[in-house]
């Protein structure tokens, strides 16, 4: 049952990058979808690139074991839109072509800014995308443990052969079909599982809530404890941390900063900026994206509540498995292989969507623009290396999350925003805003915020740390030794960080005078999309 | 770079029409984020450091902590809809600049 629902997304989806595959014809329509794709459509898009088996799976189990606090994800997943709305999606659309880079090299030396550009993408998209296919891994082999022929290994290639598929033959505008028809998918199974929760408790708030208040399980000794998961402070609270230091509240301020930040340095999610015909459009996308985005995270309060009143923490397999099995609870066996189809279908999506970002950044930023020196290279060219790139993102990545299968994803998914937050939004901001800032400027920030998060990871609890003997192998941190930095979210060093280095570079090294002088033609684009990328004709 | 003749961009730049939208922009999104990030703030400042005020039931059996937690998807819709409303006077302020010039 399960498999014959997974089967039909993946016949589904591989049917429209069949479609679409006819109507690509030229780079624009490759990397951008010959930007021609409408607001709803992107909104829709957007919201289904970024609403990851981290959200669906991660969020919902987060709030079953930990309650409010898991919910804090919900509310800094939705607000950081308004960082993207605010600040980054018009300007980009206006004054660039295909990737974040763009924006930058405008006005600045395009080779060593869209070198480190080019570097920070694909490792923020490698990162999150290991993620994502460990998260495939494991949810693949819990779901079909009945068919034992897959693995968590197979699972793993079977995802990355699937999207290099999509990428490569449905380039842009199959992999935006992808997310729109993933994004309704779990839209529509995240309503109804809140329907069949609500529906328990015969429509009744005051039901529902009075049962978060009071609820009853088993903690993780096995003592019977009572306890309202409406609190905050059973994940981050200084209480619950206080064996580690009471970083917790730090460490969720950190976090916070990260994910509103973060997003809009999210390479897979500023792309899809450039696949709508205008800023205006981009702008209505954004909304429509909120408000999908927004509905979603508001559910997960069902979705996670659901799951830890009606099946108790301490009946929940793993935490990633409470959406899947309080689906089960409620809906039975084909509803349970409907949700868990619509999970492995948003990992599917995102992993397409991760691979089209970080192979356009190599083909366009590095290959064209560094290696060539920025001399136009024949449109059909770009798009071929774009394929060949895409080819060796995903077998890089199968690689790395066949070896890395035991790390945290959570951690990985975090380290993905932190880099993003602390490398890319910096840099952004202050090239859109600062006529002085420079060449120099840019490459600190970004190599700064790169390498001092990733560090700062390094030396975190999440990697470094002294495990008993009680923790199983596959468990175990990576450096057995005290950590070096506390907190496990480097976001409220690694930020400040970043932007530091992008001034301070820009004061240090000497003025440029014609990346001053093009701020006003910078200016004029950004702000009013005058000679922006207009919208191919098919 | 699609135009036969290159819009003067300094010039364009230097109108009193353009300073006027980056003023305006400017008025209302600087604002906004300093807004929205304070907001934003204080939630992650009080659920970490006052878990006890937040803890407080307020309507039934909801607290603090989750109807502040609520608010802040209204206060990001809500800001989202004015900025979507201010920004039908941006559009008309960058059409009224590039007005002249053939693109």
């Amino acid at each position: 049952m399960t498999i014959a629902m997974f089967l039909a997304f993946v016949l589904a989806t591989l049917g429209i990058t069949v479609w679409s595959a006819r109507k690509n014809t030229g780079s624009s329509a490759y990397f951008a979808a010959g930007r021609s794709i409408t607001g709803w459509q992107n909104g829709l898009a957007v919201a289904g690139d970024y609403m990851s088996a981290a959200s669906f799976l991660g969020i919902s189990g987060m709030i079953a074991f930990f309650g409010y606090d898991g919910f804090m994800y919900s509310v800094g997943f939705l607000v950081a839109y308004l960082t993207v709305l605010f600040v980054v999606a018009e300007p980009l659309r206006n004054a660039g072509k295909y990737t974040m880079a763009d924006l930058l090299a405008y006005r600045l030396q395009a080779r060593p800014v869209r070198a480190a550009a080019s570097l920070s993408t694909l490792t923020v998209s490698t990162f999150y995308m290991v993620a994502q296919m460990i998260g495939a891994g494991v949810l693949v082999s819990t779901l079909l443990k009945d068919y034992g022929w897959i693995s968590a290994n197979g699972a793993i290639a079977g995802v990355g052969v699937l999207m290099i598929i999509y990428v490569i033959f449905g380039g842009m505008r199959g992999t935006t079909w992808v997310q729109i028809i993933k994004a309704i998918l779990l839209m529509a199974a995240t309503f109804v599982l809140s329907f069949l929760v609500m529906k328990h408790y015969d429509f009744s708030f005051a039901k529902f809530f009075d049962a978060i208040a009071n609820l009853s399980y088993q903690d993780a000794k096995g003592n019977e404890v009572t306890r309202n998961f409406l609190d905050p402070g059973w994940k981050f609270g200084a209480a619950a941390t206080a064996g580690t230091g009471g970083w917790g509240p730090l460490d969720l301020v950190s976090l916070g900063l990260a994910l509103v930040l973060g997003t809009a340095g999210l390479p897979h999610v500023l792309v899809r900026f450039y696949t709508v015909p205008d800023a205006k459009t981009a702008r209505v996308s954004v909304i429509w994206a909120m408000i999908i985005i927004g509905v979603f995270y508001l559910l997960t309060t069902f979705l996670g509540f659901g799951a830890a009143t009606l099946l108790k923490p301490h009946n929940i397999a793993n935490e990633n498995m409470a959406a899947p099995e309080l689906a089960h609870f409620l809906g039975g066996d084909v509803f349970f292989a409907f949700i868990s189809a619509v999970a492995f279908a948003t990992i599917l999506a995102v992993v397409a969507g991760l691979t089209i970002s970080a192979s356009t950044s190599f083909a366009h930023d590095f290959y064209t623009n560094v290696l060539n020196h920025g001399k136009e290279v024949a449109p059909h060219k770009e798009v071929r290396i774009a394929r060949i790139a895409a080819f060796f993102v995903g077998a890089i990545s199968i690689g790395l999350a066949i070896v890395f299968q035991n790390i945290n994803v959570a951690f990985l998914v975090g380290l993905a925003f932190a880099v993003a937050a602390s490398a890319n939004l910096p840099v952004i901001v202050l090239s859109v805003f600062w006529k002085r800032f420079n060449t120099a400027g840019a490459v600190a920030g970004l190599l700064v915020g790169l390498a001092g998060s990733i560090l700062l990871i390094i030396i975190s609890p999440s990697v470094m740390g002294v495990d008993g003997p009680e923790v199983a192998a596959a468990k175990r941190r990576l450096i057995q030794a005290p950590a070096l930095f506390p907190l496990t979210n480097p976001g409220i060093v690694s930020i400040p960080l970043g932007f530091l280095a992008a001034i301070l570079g820009t004061l240090v090294g000497k003025r440029e005078p014609e990346s001053e002088a093009k701020f006003a033609e910078f200016s004029v684009r950004a702000h009013t999309g005058l000679g922006a990328e207009k919208a191919s004709d098919h | 770079m699609q135009n036969p003749s290159k819009p003067d961009w300094d010039e364009l730049a230097r109108r009193p029409g353009f300073q006027a939208l980056i003023d305006a922009k400017k008025r209302f999104i600087v604002p906004c984020c300093i807004f929205f990030l304070l907001y934003y703030s204080a939630l992650l400042y009080l659920v970490g450091w006052h878990p006890e005020l937040m803890k407080k039931p307020l309507i039934g059996k909801v607290n603090g902590a989750y109807l502040f937690a609520l608010s802040q998807f209204a206060m990001a819709w809500g800001m989202a809809w004015l900025y979507m409303r201010k920004a039908a006077s941006y559009d008309r302020m960058a059409a009224e600049v590039i007005r002249d010039v053939n693109h």
